[in-house]
């Protein structure tokens, strides 16, 4: 409950010349995310604009997908466990597509894999891990009473038990194949997979209507299940189309840049302490505003200002660690 | 009317409502009583559809709570279970104003406001209404819970321990509160209580459970005699008058 309140006395210090209305805030951000836009776009680009723009203009498409699908599937996340400090990622959903990724080598080969479409295949590797993730789904939320430390201690395991599975397969293979599946797996903000970048942006885009359309839902749901129900939300049919949203944009994230654990938690923490609302009719959209804002200034500032290459994934996660680290000292997070 | 008609609900192998029929009719209050374990909580929770019960079946005005549309039984009845917890930091009047869910889904109209209003000044939560709930006394939320399910303004309401961690001028409050919404507005209420004297003091009719089954059920003055209460609870129970009415002294 008080997990926000950092950051909201931050904002509450903000001038008070101005009401600072959920709608004034979510202007601001917008604001703030046009600036980096601008930057990211045209920074250093030394006049070549026919080779700039469009060449960045595709790495911010990537980097606006990604940014909205780990805000959306993480603020859906907490709020359909009823809890600030999990992430998807934390239950090891981005491991399980790892292991996806990675059977689909060991069995298929990548000299194969590389023949199928990337798209059908990501349609195909999407489709098993939700047939997974259902089951598992079935089993936490709804066979048994879901609380939040089986929820973890189950996230933690499966999670350990897809990454040592994947590393167990990735030893089999032979080092060719070895080099194709590292490619997938090292989280990266610069080099984004672009083959999958027309569908990604599809299927967040669908996931993101659905889950506007049932936001109203959402904010009852956070009273939690009994209250939720009594108030005629029908729990386990919502549930379980924000649990199917979830998975697939965990799927894009992963896909398109690589496992990230931690992010999620500073974008739900921030969005949920400036958006100055818990309707999700403004945390969603301030979540995804400002995870983009994070990818996109973070990505100008180190890679035209500093000129480093690959560290923002790793900035990112340490922060994302941090805030982990102090909302579970503050034991305040349900 | 609520039927509850052969109702059993398992966990494992242990039965802990064991084939309960029970029709409680429009109007009055209803208190349900009986030691820690006895039921209580399954039996309101599969009346509120919270659970699902095992066998049997229960109606609300005919409707079946297991088939019937979730937002058309939120119009008619509304429960407040034993322990709520709630992730976000809402205030007091957020939380009463998600009582009008089943109505508006959250787009609040000028009805919905009037609803507040009217819930707020009944249940005096005037000074409290813009604090977050994490900010409340235990007994302080749970008012603000009761208040929510009052703004639903529902037929039926069904409480489990609504006196949960009240002080004693609090808890008369309430149910004073409670029996003044159920004689003014016809409401149909239902609700859990340990306190054996407020049970008989304000309800019309009391209902005991033991073991998963009904062990008791009548009038106030059929359930306050001292044999059917050391039946129940398995202590000695003297019964005396006070103020016209019976009063049970278990303490000692
Ligand atoms: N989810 C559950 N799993 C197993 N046993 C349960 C569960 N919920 C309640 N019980 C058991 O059912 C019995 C009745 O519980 P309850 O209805 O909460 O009693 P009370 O009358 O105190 O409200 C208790 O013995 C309790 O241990
Ligand atoms: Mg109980």
């Amino acid at each position: 409950m008080a997990v926000s309140l950092p950051v909201s006395r931050l904002a509450n210090a903000l001038p008070r010349t101005m009401a600072w209305t959920p709608l004034v805030r979510l202007a601001v951000l917008i604001l703030l995310l046009a600036i980096a836009t601008v930057a990211f776009m045209t920074l250093e680009s030394r006049g070549n604009w026919d080779f700039v723009l469009p060449f960045r203009g595709r790495k911010l498409a990537a980097l606006v997908v990604v940014g909205c699908a780990v805000a959306i599937s993480t603020v859906s996340f907490q709020t359909i466990t009823s809890n600030r400090l999990l992430t998807p990622a934390i239950m090891g959903l981005d491991s399980l597509y790892m292991f996806v990724q990675a059977l689909s080598v060991f069995f298929l080969g990548s000299a194969t894999m590389i023949m199928i479409d990337p798209r059908v295949r990501f349609l195909i590797e999407i489709l098993i891990m939700a047939s997974f993730a259902g089951a598992l789904f079935w089993w936490l939320f709804i066979r048994s009473r879901f609380d939040l430390h089986m929820i973890l201690l189950v996230g933690v395991v499966f999670g350990i038990l897809f990454r040592s599975l994947t590393g167990f397969v990735m030893r089999m293979i032979d080092p060719a194949e070895y080099i194709f599946l590292q490619d997938i797996f090292f989280a990266s903000f610069g080099a984004v997979d672009r083959t999958l970048l027309g569908i990604s942006a599809v299927l967040v885009t669908a996931g993101g209507l659905v889950v506007w359309r049932v936001q109203d839902r959402l904010d009852a749901l956070l009273l939690g299940r009994p209250m939720a129900i009594g108030l005629g939300i029908d729990y386990q049919r919502t549930i379980a189309l924000l649990f199917g949203v979830v998975v697939v944009m965990i799927a894009v994230s992963t896909a398109l840049v690589g496992p990230i654990t931690f992010m999620g938690l500073i974008v739900s923490f921030l969005a949920y302490g400036l958006a100055g609302s818990w309707k999700h009719r403004y945390v969603l959209p301030a979540s995804c505003i400002i995870a983009c804002l994070l990818l996109i200034g973070g990505q100008t500032i180190l890679e035209r200002v500093f000129s480093y290459n690959t560290t923002l994934s790793i900035v990112i996660e340490f922060a994302g660690g941090i805030v982990f680290l102090i909302l579970l000292f503050r034991g305040k997070y349900t | 009317m609520i039927e509850v008609d052969n109702v059993t609900k398992r966990y494992g192998s242990t039965t802990v409502v064991d084939s309960v029929s029970l029709t409680i009719a429009k109007g009055g209050m209803t208190a349900i009583v009986g030691p820690n374990g006895a039921g209580k909580s399954t039996l309101c929770s599969m009346i509120g559809r919270l659970i699902p019960m095992d066998e049997g079946s229960i109606k609300v005005d005919r409707f079946d709570v297991t088939a019937t549309k979730g937002e058309r039984l939120a119009r008619r009845i509304s429960i407040l279970s034993q322990e709520n917890h709630v992730t976000a930091r809402l205030s007091v009047e957020d939380l009463v104003l998600l009582g009008r869910y089943p109505y508006t889904h959250g787009r609040t109209t000028v009805e919905d406001r009037e609803h507040l209003e009217a819930t707020i000044d009944f249940m005096e939560l005037g000074p409290l209404r813009h604090r977050f709930l994490d900010q409340l006394s235990g007994g302080q939320r749970q008012r603000a819970f009761v208040a929510m399910v009052l703004c639903q303004d529902t037929d039926y309401i069904l409480l489990d321990e609504p006196l949960n961690s009240l002080d004693m001028k609090h808890a008369v409050a309430m149910m004073k509160l409670l029996r003044r919404v159920c004689d003014e507005q016809q409401k149909t209420i239902v609700y859990v209580v340990h306190d054996v004297n407020i049970a008989s003091w304000y309800s019309d009719r009391v209902v005991a459970l033991r073991d998963g089954r009904i062990v008791h059920d009548g009038n106030p003055s059929s359930f306050m005699q001292p044999e059917v209460m050391e039946s129940i609870f398995e202590v000695d129970v003297v019964i005396r008058e006070v103020k016209g009415k019976p009063f049970a002294v278990y303490y000692g």
